[in-house]
């Protein structure tokens, strides 16, 4: 057996370091550094203007605790997950189904559904800031022909949070329709065949063909909306920047504004390892409990 | 079999991935070159960012400034950036400085002073300044420019809010059109004169809109002076939101709406209030006079703008940004940014800036040149603002400015939606901001 760097072995397992080692490195660089960095700064106070950072231990989580905005913050985040998780989940499927079938015009309406998913969120966004303007904005106007009043959607607490859903839900939607489509297709249309001689009814055809054959899908469609729903903040930053008294702020949103309004670097870390923590348990629930129930074929 | 060449794979592989990281880093940019070079033959670049917050085309006018500039001062390359709001250009100045990338200087809030000041950002123009050029500014512009004895910035964009009313609108409702509410009750019987509901007893037409969105602190600082004191110390360290004087101008805010019905409930977006006034859909506006010019050019009636309503007094707060030279930059650079602020502060071309948008001219003697003495007189409206500065003060400046801001703001808007009474508020205000301004005293 040659020894040294001539051994096959050896060779074997340094190449496949070094064909790693890009990826590696960026990985690193981008991700796995940035993380531990985040996690010791947490420990820190930095506020403002101060070089030097005092370590406090968990103070700034202690400080997390008892702010009102952060708790605000997580259960708006929770109200937001659940406006527009099921619903695009939901909505998707049935747009996926309805232009699956031979319908006239199928293109069309497919590129109906999903052009929304194509326009930048800042560009949709300014554009329902004048759908949802009170008095001359299109919703207001049109509930002025059945004699409602101006409600000003974006300015109050109560409905804030229900406008940024139903615009997500809006532009997500045609997104998800598309994976539901490619499901669809991989359904055997022998299934349906044998379902029709069966006399079984639509709704049960979907009960127990469609949605569990889709459930790969499904899975698929959960974990992009739910990180969505705590990734993507750019309509808040165009549209109501957390307002009305933080009734429309999301906690990445909070971050940004931590870190680069008021400069609290401990602070911004702190809250940016719980989402972290939020993330990852979001990822384990759904690959260790959800991924067993699913049939793949 | 292949012969399987070890050293060559080994050396092609590293090869390749020193070029990819090589490609990867950013080339240094000319303005390092420039600075290591120093020769006056090469252009000074200067990185200048601005923030618009008002209607207009501002964008259109500081290019051609700068335009005009270099064809001036050929050695001299002015870039302009836009940088957004003025919280925005704020966290882009902040954010280039933590980078250790400044731009040279740039036009930020008058108030964030003491946050550049603990961020080591700026250093005082005192050794630029002679004494008949910072005189010749207005004092209250001064009050947010100045500290322990010491210029930190030039009043460049500067204004007040001021109360914009229909004419035509207050004749159709019976009012004096030459004669504006001069006080808050006022104007309230005049706003509950002016609102205008449709035969379904939807509101066509409101008396007044305040705006509340974004900083409605600003707003706020007006009813407060015109009520007591100001919300803070000279010194940047106290603030003073919960006195009675305060709960009872938050309550008059709060009842127009809620009360008396003659302002929008809820959050009133700032931006859509010139519209809302210019489509006729309130008779009475408070804004900022920098919206003076795209009013004057857009509206089609005629118009007034007066001092905000006095209740004990008239008072305002100023607003707006300065000019500001950012410290670790080369300099030559220093020297060059402020050729060019001088060049933008000629009693002149102040007066030019503030005809084009409605900006205060911050110079007392770019009231006297015959350019601002002719349009004075054509368009009176064009020196109320200037003339309410007699009662104005400090705008609410601290130190860890942005957190004090937004604590105040939230609070404002709590109680603007109903959530908080006013005297809850404020006292959250007060309370939340004592917290954050603690290590400070």
């Amino acid at each position: 057996m040659k020894n040294g760097w001539r051994n096959s072995t050896f060779k074997v397992n340094f190449y496949s370091w070094l064909f790693l080692l890009p990826s590696l490195i960026f990985l690193t660089i981008f991700t796995f550094y940035p993380i531990l960095k985040t996690i010791y700064q947490s420990f820190f106070q930095s506020m403002q203007g101060e070089h030097d950072s005092v370590f406090i231990g968990l103070d700034n989580y202690k400080y997390l605790m008892e702010d009102e905005v952060f708790w605000e913050v997580i259960k708006n985040n929770i109200w937001y997950a659940l406006g527009t998780v099921p619903t695009s989940i939901i909505l998707a499927m049935m747009m996926a189904c309805f232009v699956n079938a031979k319908i006239r015009a199928k293109s069309w309406i497919r590129t109906f559904f999903f052009y929304p998913t194509v326009i930048p969120t800042i560009a949709i966004a300014n554009i329902w800031l004048f759908i949802y303007t009170p008095g001359y904005g299109l919703i207001n106007h049109i509930l002025s022909w059945f004699g409602i009043g101006s409600v000003n959607f974006l300015g109050q607490s109560e409905t804030v949070m229900a406008a940024m859903i139903v615009m997500i839900v809006w532009k997500q939607a045609g997104y998800f329709m598309i994976f539901y489509l490619a499901g669809l297709q991989n359904i055997p249309t022998n299934l349906y065949e044998v379902a029709k001689i069966e006399g079984t009814s639509a709704w049960n055809t979907f009960k127990t063909i469609t949605f569990p054959l889709l459930m790969p899908t499904t899975l698929f469609v959960f974990i992009i909306s739910l990180t969505n729903a705590f990734k993507l903040v750019d309509h808040i930053i165009v549209m109501t920047q957390g307002g009305p008294n933080n009734a429309s702020n999301l906690l990445l949103y909070y971050i940004y504004q931590v870190a680069f309004r008021f400069w609290d670097k401990g602070l911004a870390s702190a809250l940016t390892v719980i989402m972290l923590m939020i993330m990852v348990i979001i990822a384990v629930i759904q690959f260790f409990s959800l991924d067993r129930k699913i049939h793949y074929s | 079999m292949m012969k399987f060449n070890f050293k060559k794979n080994v050396v092609l592989t590293l090869t390749l991935f020193l070029l990819i990281l090589a490609g990867c880093t950013n080339s240094t940019t000319t303005k390092t070159d420039d600075i290591s070079k120093g020769s006056k033959k090469e252009k000074i670049e200067l990185s200048f960012y601005f923030p618009v917050s008002v209607g207009g085309p501002v964008t259109k006018i500081i290019d051609q400034l700068a335009e005009d500039f270099m064809a001036e001062n050929p050695t001299i390359k002015v870039n302009p950036i836009y940088a957004g709001s003025y919280a925005d250009t704020m966290t882009r100045a902040q954010t280039s400085v933590q980078g250790g990338n400044p731009p040279d200087l740039a036009v930020i809030l008058a108030t964030e002073l003491y946050t550049l000041r603990s961020m080591d950002a700026i250093e005082p123009l005192d050794r630029f300044i002679e004494d008949d050029y910072i005189n010749d500014f207005y004092e209250g512009f001064l009050e947010n420019s100045q500290a322990d004895g010491k210029t930190w910035s030039i009043p460049f964009q500067r204004s007040t809010p001021v109360m914009y009313y229909n004419k035509e609108a207050f004749a159709k409702a019976g009012l004096n059109p030459e004669k504006p509410p001069k006080n808050w009750d006022q104007l309230l019987s005049y706003a509950k004169k002016l609102t205008i509901k449709d035969g379904s007893g939807e509101v066509e037409q409101w008396g007044v809109e305040i705006p509340s969105s974004g900083f409605p602190y600003w707003l706020f600082q007006g009813f407060a002076l015109q009520n007591g004191k100001n919300l803070m110390s000279d010194d940047g360290k106290e603030v003073y939101f919960d006195t009675p004087e305060n709960v009872e101008a938050l309550q008059f805010i709060v009842d127009l709406s809620r009360k008396y019905g003659v302002m929008p409930k809820n959050v009133i977006d700032w931006a859509t209030v010139p519209s809302d006034f210019m489509k006729g859909k309130t008779a009475i506006m408070y804004h900022t006079t920098g919206n003076l010019t795209n009013v004057k050019n857009n509206a089609d009636f005629e118009f007034g703008v007066a001092y905000q309503s006095a209740n004990k007094s008239y008072g305002s707060p100023t607003g707006g940004g300065n000019l500001y030279i950012f410290k670790d930059i080369p300099e030559e650079h220093k020297k060059a940014a402020w050729k060019f602020i001088k060049w933008l502060t000629t009693p002149k071309r102040a007066a030019q800036w503030s005809i084009d948008t409605g900006y205060i001219a911050t110079r007392k003697s770019a009231y006297e040149t015959k350019l601002m003495k002719d349009y004075v007189k054509s368009f009176p409206p064009a020196a109320v603002a200037r003339d309410q500065l007699e009662y104005a003060s400090a705008e609410l400046s601290t130190y860890n400015n942005g957190r004090i801001y937004q604590v105040i703001n939230d609070n404002l808007q709590a109680a603007i939606v109903g959530d908080k009474s006013p005297a809850e508020a404020l006292k959250d205000a007060q309370q939340e901001a004592d917290r954050i301004l603690k290590p400070y005293n």
